[in-house]
């Protein structure tokens, strides 16, 4: 396959960021679109230039590095998974490819495409956790059967990788879904139960914070998440808001 | 220079942990205040360290190179995490877990800590399960098992396939919480690049900002290294693309000793290889093997048609499959340990009866589980006289509800659907038993530098069973090295703040910048990954799953030659002063070229095959591994003396006085 990639290239958060294009032969099509990247960068560094910076790490679609924006969508057309999962056999001989970093005031850019994503760790750390002491010293896990249903809805909600997908695809940048994931698997367990009030009143405070937009239930955040976390989340955040709220 | 003695306590085997426990020093919590502890890795061994040091009031200071501790590693792990709950009351106790990871060691692990190790399982899980970790349940709310390889029973916890993931997000919010308390500070996008000693003692990092390429010092009390595994020296393995060595080879050329560097896990159920762009090798989780059958045809002209394309496999009779595992291990069948099943696939690729174009791959074929499920839901279902078509649909329903998302991600990356045809398998790098040295007490040869999880090398001897890295990662976290520790840091209560300004810390820094610059300065002419997948070739063609004494001379030959050839020729673009992933791919890369001749030269020195380490010239008549307990029952610890061949081996005698040292059969 032959391709045209047109790339956003920004030498560091500071500069002045621009789309370039760079043409790409011997594509295969059971390439993963990283590893076509790693073509085009190879083929940079022979010719002295410098190569695409982007985020990517297990690239099995779980470890929630890498990004990327393309032809519009985050983690680009397929469903269901992230763009390290992406096979080239998803594009056509002679495409022209689209190439930028997730696009988002709290997700300032680093480095061409690389975002700064902190953000979302400082939502986490504001209150996604059980307070509980790492001792080993608690009752026997099977003391607390919790109902299968439960557990699963709130494993579900868990899968969340953390991309920010979501993030880069709704048009108000909202955190929402990402922040009601976590907020939704400790309320559905009943060892979360205890701090629920405190944990979402301080998400929530935090990803405002953060500068994220809010969200206005145009649901493409859930049709973009590679995991499929489902927008019944963020109505569950909001109950969980609510009476946190009015307590 | 530290002690190089196990120190594993005295007394009967059930008991040395909690004496051990009752003897060691404590530190009172306002003298934890004043001391720091530096953590490098943010995995499930780091991660669990970290927030349990904080917890107890010391000062904790985590890096990791990814852009969130969330990140690490860990979180791609699939299967689950053995305990010795015994929920399913068939017989399980800490005593079989301990023989069975022994056992499936083949009789190289510790005795003392892998009793400890089986001994904290259980409490791995109530601490889970109390941090909100969503493991898989039964209808009646309480927590489900599965069985993994290499073992007789259920005893593995798990979270679907994404039971790594669901245990680092829970040492995760432990961090988190820590975090917010001001009791962690997290260095994220940081990587250590030295450890910095002061008399003798490890007393801070020498860390590069990914982000701006500053240079950063940083001082502690104690360091810990959980930087996971060195798999990635093969190029191609199941490891992350940033997973490295690197933490680990800078303590040791600063005096930690290596131990057993050869001892690698080849994971028989991986995705094969499918050409030369490949970057990264996926695993399909160990829990397949209690459906799935392995099989290669009987016939070669049969492996020959079906690698034209003109055969397919499920034109292929019953009679002319060689279910070759359940052939040559019927106690086991497929779910023989890791080891075993590899080796087992690479003979009969060997010989010729590979199934996929390059001729390296192996069928696991799900059709007998759809037929015995669908017969299941037919009978459940009252379905009387079911077609075999309406058996096998509901068959393959009940398949999916199991193994769904792991079928799903073989048919993307693939492009087969494995309900219609059988999947192709290959055997891939996925973990490493080897690993710096320890003592019972995760301290390395250097005082006051600990190891824990994937970077030391104590408790899985020659071979890891399925489902023990996450419990052998959150022990050494939560349970063993925030109490060791203490034993050590209760002698700096009165050390006071460690300066950054000293001799020690100005040359580490200046000897890293001076690296730093030498890669730019280089101006060669390949990238650094030309050199990565070459040595990764060398590893897998001669110290891969089958190791010869001719392959491994030439293996640190090759290495060496390539070594130069890099530090003459590698084209590092960009500075040192800002984000520049060749800059740091270059440093890994050097470390592994070092590495890679140590790992060499300690598989060309065990004349025995144990677990992972298979030498053609020590194996039975019936192709089984041939161990030498009387010559190689120790553990092989190197020291650094300048160059990877200079290497000196420092022997850990292991002595079993629990447990009878067999043959390993899973006949």
């Amino acid at each position: 396959m032959k391709l045209t990639l047109k790339i956003w290239r920004q030498k560091n958060a500071k500069a002045k960021g621009s789309m370039q294009t760079y043409n790409i032969s011997d594509v295969s099509p059971d390439m993963s679109f990283l590893e076509m990247l790693d073509v085009l960068n190879d083929s940079l560094i022979e010719k002295g230039e410098e190569p695409v910076e982007f985020d990517h790490d297990c690239r099995e679609g779980i470890c929630g590095t890498c990004s990327l924006q393309i032809n519009g969508e985050p983690h680009g057309p397929d469903r269901g998974i992230t763009t390290c999962q992406l096979h080239m056999r998803k594009f056509k001989d002679g495409d022209t490819i689209v190439i930028e970093p997730f696009r988002a005031a709290a997700f300032p850019v680093i480095k061409d495409l690389v975002v700064d994503r902190n953000s979302f760790d400082r939502i986490q750390q504001a209150g996604g956790y059980i307070s509980v002491n790492t001792s080993g010293n608690t009752q026997d896990a099977n003391s607390l059967p919790i109902p299968k249903e439960d557990a699963d809805m709130a494993f579900y909600a868990a899968t969340c990788i953390g991309c920010g997908a979501c993030v880069a695809a709704c048009k108000n940048a909202s955190a929402m879904l990402f922040t009601s994931a976590k907020v939704s698997q400790m309320a559905l367990l009943p060892q979360g139960k205890i701090e629920a009030s405190e944990r979402v009143l301080a998400m929530v405070d935090q990803m405002d914070k953060e500068g994220f937009g809010n969200c206005t239930n145009t649901g493409a955040c859930e049709i973009e998440c590679p995991k499929g976390i489902s927008l019944e989340n963020i109505a569950r955040m909001n109950r969980e808001y609510l009476k946190a709220s009015v307590k | 220079m530290g002690k190089f003695e196990a120190k594993i306590p005295k007394g009967p085997l059930a008991e040395k942990w909690t004496n051990h426990k009752n003897d060691i020093n404590l530190v009172n919590p306002a003298n934890k205040r004043n001391i720091d502890v530096i953590v490098v890795g943010t995995g499930l061994a780091g991660g669990s360290a970290a927030a349990t040091l904080a917890e107890l009031g010391y000062n904790v200071k985590t890096f990791c190179y990814q852009d969130s501790p969330r990140r690490a590693h860990s979180i791609a792990a699939q299967g689950g995490i053995n305990a010795a709950k015994n929920y399913q009351g068939d017989g399980d106790s800490d005593y079989r877990l301990f023989y069975d990871t022994v056992k499936g060691g083949d009789y190289r692990a510790r005795e003392g800590n892998v009793y400890r190790l089986a001994e904290v399982s259980a409490n791995i899980i109530d601490q889970c399960v109390a941090q909100g970790v969503p493991f898989a349940r039964e209808y009646g709310g309480l927590l489900d098992n599965r069985s993994f390889g290499g073992v007789l029973v259920s005893r593995t916890f798990y979270a679907k396939g994404q039971t790594g993931q669901q245990l680092l997000l829970g040492a995760y919010s432990a961090m988190n919480r820590q975090i917010n308390r001001g009791k962690i500070k997290s260095y994220t996008r940081h990587e250590m690049l030295d450890i910095v000693l002061v008399d003798g003692k490890a007393r801070g990092i020498i860390a590069r900002n990914l982000v701006t390429g500053e240079i950063e010092r940083h001082s502690a009390h104690a360091v810990v290294i959980a930087s996971g595994g060195y798999g990635n020296v093969f190029f191609l393995s199941t490891n992350a693309m940033g997973s490295n060595v690197t933490a680990s080879w800078k303590i040791h050329k600063r005096g930690a000793y290596f131990a057993n560097p050869c001892y690698t896990q080849i994971h028989p159920t991986c995705i094969p290889v499918s050409g030369d762009h490949q970057s990264k090798l996926t695993l399909m989780s160990e829990s397949l093997r209690n459906d799935g059958r392995i099989w290669v045809p009987k016939k070669k002209e049969d492996a020959e048609a079906v690698r034209a394309g003109k055969l397919k496999p499920s034109e292929i009779k019953e009679e002319d499959r060689d279910y070759y595992l359940e052939r040559r291990y019927p106690a086991f069948g497929n779910l023989v340990p890791r080891d075993v099943a590899s080796r087992a696939a690479k003979e009969r690729c060997d010989a010729g009866f590979g199934v996929n174009r390059t001729g390296e791959a192996v069928f696991l074929d799900f059709s007998t589980a759809f037929e015995r499920y669908g017969k299941e839901a037919a009978t459940s279902k009252k379905i009387e006289n079911a077609s075999k078509e309406k058996i096998v649909e509901l068959g393959k329903e009940a398949v999916e509800a199991k193994y769904g998302n792991l079928f799903q991600m073989y048919e993307k990356i693939v492009d087969q659907n494995p309900y219609e045809t059988p999947m192709m398998i290959y055997p891939a790098v996925h973990y490493t038993m080897g690993g710096i040295w320890v003592d019972y007490n995760l301290q390395t040869t250097i005082p006051g530098c600990y190891a824990a999880g994937e970077a030391n090398f104590s408790d899985h001897g020659a071979n890891r069973l399925g489902a023990s890295a996450l419990m052998q990662g959150l022990a050494d976290g939560y349970f063993v090295l925030p109490y060791t520790i203490g034993d050590y840091l209760s002698n700096d209560i009165r050390t006071g703040a460690i300066s950054t300004e000293s001799k020690e810390f100005e040359d580490a820094e200046k000897e890293v910048r001076e690296k730093l610059e030498k890669f730019i300065n280089l101006k060669g002419t390949k990238p650094v990954d030309y050199f990565h997948k070459r040595l990764g070739k060398i590893m897998w063609d001669k110290v891969g799953m089958s190791r010869n004494e001719q392959g491994l001379k030439e293996a640190i030959e090759e290495i060496k030659q390539l070594r130069e050839e890099f530090w003459k020729d590698v084209r590092v673009p960009g500075g040192t002063d800002e984000m520049n992933a060749e800059l740091e791919k270059a440093g890994r890369v050097a470390d592994f070229l070092e590495l890679g001749e140590l790992f060499a030269k300690d598989a060309l020195h065990r004349n025995e095959s144990c677990g992972g380490h298979f030498r053609e010239e020590y194996q039975t008549e019936e192709g089984e591994a041939l161990r030498d307990d009387e010559n190689f029952m120790y553990v092989a610890a190197w020291e650094y003396k300048g160059n990877p061949s200079d290497a000196v081996l420092h022997k850990e005698d292991l002595v079993y006085e629990n447990i009878e040292v067999k043959t390993r059969s899973y006949k």
